[in-house]
């Protein structure tokens, strides 16, 4: 196997996104991604079979397509890499299902690797900001529809260690709750994004979970919530100041509203990630995720990591969403690591822990 | 040629099938196709562990280099979906790996391929391991319109019968020269024809076929579609120059999303 500058071909179907990618060591060439998310729109949340459906109908067009976008054949690929957790585990079955029988039609050697460390895994490519370099004091902050966790990498290939993780929703889940409670629609990350703009957000002071300091704890005697995060309560919160507003017979100020959620959950977010960097001796923070869109997280992350001196990357956003590059990238810093190949017999892990970086 | 047939419908199974495609669609021409060598799981659970292994473990046992396939024949269920997608995915990509033809199978013929090898009385005495005679029968119509509103079969037909879960089986019904009548579809127990039913969904709701005047054949109340039988399906079909389906998958159920209704306010 070439471990200098592996081509790796990856595929991601962990959630709604049916991705593709080629790299060829830290350099990306190609990122092709197909979404189901129109057709979860009008149940306001991704349901998992369709999703999975869709993964079946897409995952060799997407194929198809990212070997022609990257100019390369299925015979020059060096190695084929697949998520395989965590994730929904209907959907992770098709992307697993469809590189193992790459893997045997091909002869080629099969990397199941992590999502969420896959997640930072594409922002060392070359044209990042560590110019494809893993810096020293690297941590990533994930943030999705699926997962919100903040993670100290040692190693990307092998030593990835879980600092804190939301503890019920995901912060993109909250999004997508709030957003219907408000009427904003699906999904819920840009619909208050944007209206927020318009709206005060000290209007309504919404709680901040896992703060208190029973929680926390100290530095030196840290609580059991630290670094963790909870949303489900402010998801509640929200309920009922909206419903505060109508048993009045006043309009709900759903700008403000939506605002104020907003300023809750960025935060809440930020301030615990950059507690934990600095506790922790995180210097890089790399943001990702499908949330790290969101311009208000991006604001709040850039201003609190400079005050605390801790440089920030974000990749681009084509690359934050779930795509088939990460999970190429990710492999072909484990091949050029003298990582080991999967077994054949592996399966899909829903729950797969972080520090697990292949299966 | 060399087939490569997968089934996951209910168990996983792999098949390889060696077949010669020399006669162009004689009707008449011999079928010589013959199972190489297959693999099935017991479980239907564990398809996207061991679908992958077992092809490759089938391919090297036959010392068979990947562009001696020909041809891909993959089931199409009906099947609990999640399994079934194994296999579509898996076929569908060696498909595109291999750059050779694709073909689907409703997954239930391979089962009633396996019931009419156990031979099918042509005296209209019952059908095989039925227990005991069905009632005489005339000849089946060779085809009725569905328009025509629900034809009445001979007491030859006979159905097979898979575990569709939630008290439910998919199921087929097919005339004793094998050709499909009526399906798949997935009903509860109650909604099968009375007709002998074959497959392991017979199995799991004995007394409930008989209150709807169906009978469960013990013989097969185990039985399970496989890759071998689905392989020999297809090496019929197309020596005989039949047409055989795509690979879309016959779920038969919506996924179970309910459009949220409006939230209700707070008044
Ligand atoms: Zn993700």
């Amino acid at each position: 196997m070439n471990r200098e500058a592996p081509l790796v071909l990856g595929i991601e179907s962990s959630c709604d996104e049916t991705g593709v990618g080629v790299v060829r060591g830290t350099r990306l060439l190609a990122n092709t991604v197909s979404s189901s998310m129109d057709e979860h729109v009008r149940f306001g949340g991704v349901i998992p079979e369709i999703a999975s459906r869709a993964h079946l109908d897409a995952v060799v067009p997407t194929l198809r397509e990212a070997l022609d976008t990257a100019g390369v054949t299925l015979d020059e690929v060096d190695a084929i890499a697949v998520t395989s957790g965590p994730g929904l585990a209907g959907a992770l079955m098709v992307g697993v299902c469809a590189a193992k029988a790459l893997a045997v039609a091909t002869g080629k050697p099969l990397f199941a690797v992590n999502h969420l460390v896959a997640h930072v895994g594409v922002g060392l490519l070359d044209d990042g900001v560590y110019g494809g370099a893993l810096p020293a004091g690297l941590g990533a902050l994930l943030v999705s529809g699926g997962h919100t966790e903040v993670l100290r990498v040692r190693n990307i290939a092998r030593d990835v260690e879980l600092l804190g993780s939301t503890i019920d929703d995901a912060a993109g889940e909250a999004y997508d709750k709030v957003a219907r409670l408000l009427g904003l629609g699906y999904p819920g990350g840009p619909a208050i994004d944007g209206i927020a703009r318009e709206g005060d957000a000290h209007a309504v002071r919404f709680p901040r979970g896992l703060t208190q300091p029973k929680y926390m704890g100290t530095a030196e005697d840290p609580g059991p919530h630290r670094y963790d995060w909870s949303f489900s309560g402010l998801k509640t919160a929200v309920a009922r100041c909206v419903e505060q507003f109508e048993a009045a017979g006043q309009p709900v100020p759903v700008a403000d509203i939506a605002a104020s959620f907003q300023e809750a959950v960025v935060d809440v977010i930020t301030s615990k990630a950059i507690l934990a960097c600095r506790e922790q001796g995180i210097r890089n923070l790399l943001l990702g995720g499908g949330v790290a869109a969101n311009s208000r997280l991006r604001e709040v992350t850039a201003a609190r990591c400079e005050s605390a001196g801790i440089s920030l990357a974000v990749p681009q956003f084509s690359l934050c969403t779930d795509n088939g590059a990460m999970v190429a990238a990710l492999a072909a810093r484990v091949i050029m690591d003298g990582g080991e190949p999967s077994d054949l017999g592996f399966a899909p892990e829903s729950s797969l822990p972080v520090t697990s970086v292949t299966a | 040629m060399i087939i490569l047939a997968i089934d996951t419908s209910a168990i996983a199974s792999a098949a390889l099938i060696r077949s010669h495609e020399t006669t162009d669609g004689d009707p008449g021409a011999p079928n010589d196709a013959a199972v190489l060598a297959s693999f099935a799981t017991e479980d239907t659970k564990s398809h996207a562990e061991v679908l992958a292994p077992g092809i490759r473990a089938l391919l090297a046992e036959q010392e068979l280099a990947p562009g001696e396939i020909e041809r891909i024949v993959v089931g199409i269920g009906p099947g609990p979906f999640t399994g079934l997608r194994s296999g579509i995915a898996t076929a569908r990509a060696l498909a595109f790996a291999w750059d050779v033809p694709l073909h689907g199978v409703m997954s239930l013929d391979a089962l009633a391929w396996d019931v009419l090898a156990a031979g099918v009385p042509d005296d209209g005495a019952g059908a095989p391991g039925a227990d005991g005679a069905a009632p005489p029968s005339s000849a089946p119509p060779s085809s009725v319109p569905p328009e025509f509103g629900a034809p009445e079969f001979g007491a030859r037909d006979f159905a097979i019968a898979t575990d569709a879960r939630r008290k439910e089986l998919y199921w087929a019904r097919y005339g004793a020269d094998g050709v499909l009548r009526d399906g798949p579809h997935v009903t509860p127990p109650g909604g099968l024809p009375a007709v002998p039913v074959y497959g392991a969904g017979a199995g799991i709701y004995p007394e409930q076929l008989a209150d709807a005047g169906a009978t469960c054949v013990h013989a097969f109340d185990a039985a399970q579609p496989t890759a071998a039988s689905l392989g020999l399906v297809a090496a019929a079909r197309i020596a005989r120059g039949l047409p055989l389906a795509d690979t879309t998958p016959l779920y038969l159920r919506e996924s179970d999303a309910q459009v949220p209704g409006p939230r209700k306010r707070a008044l």
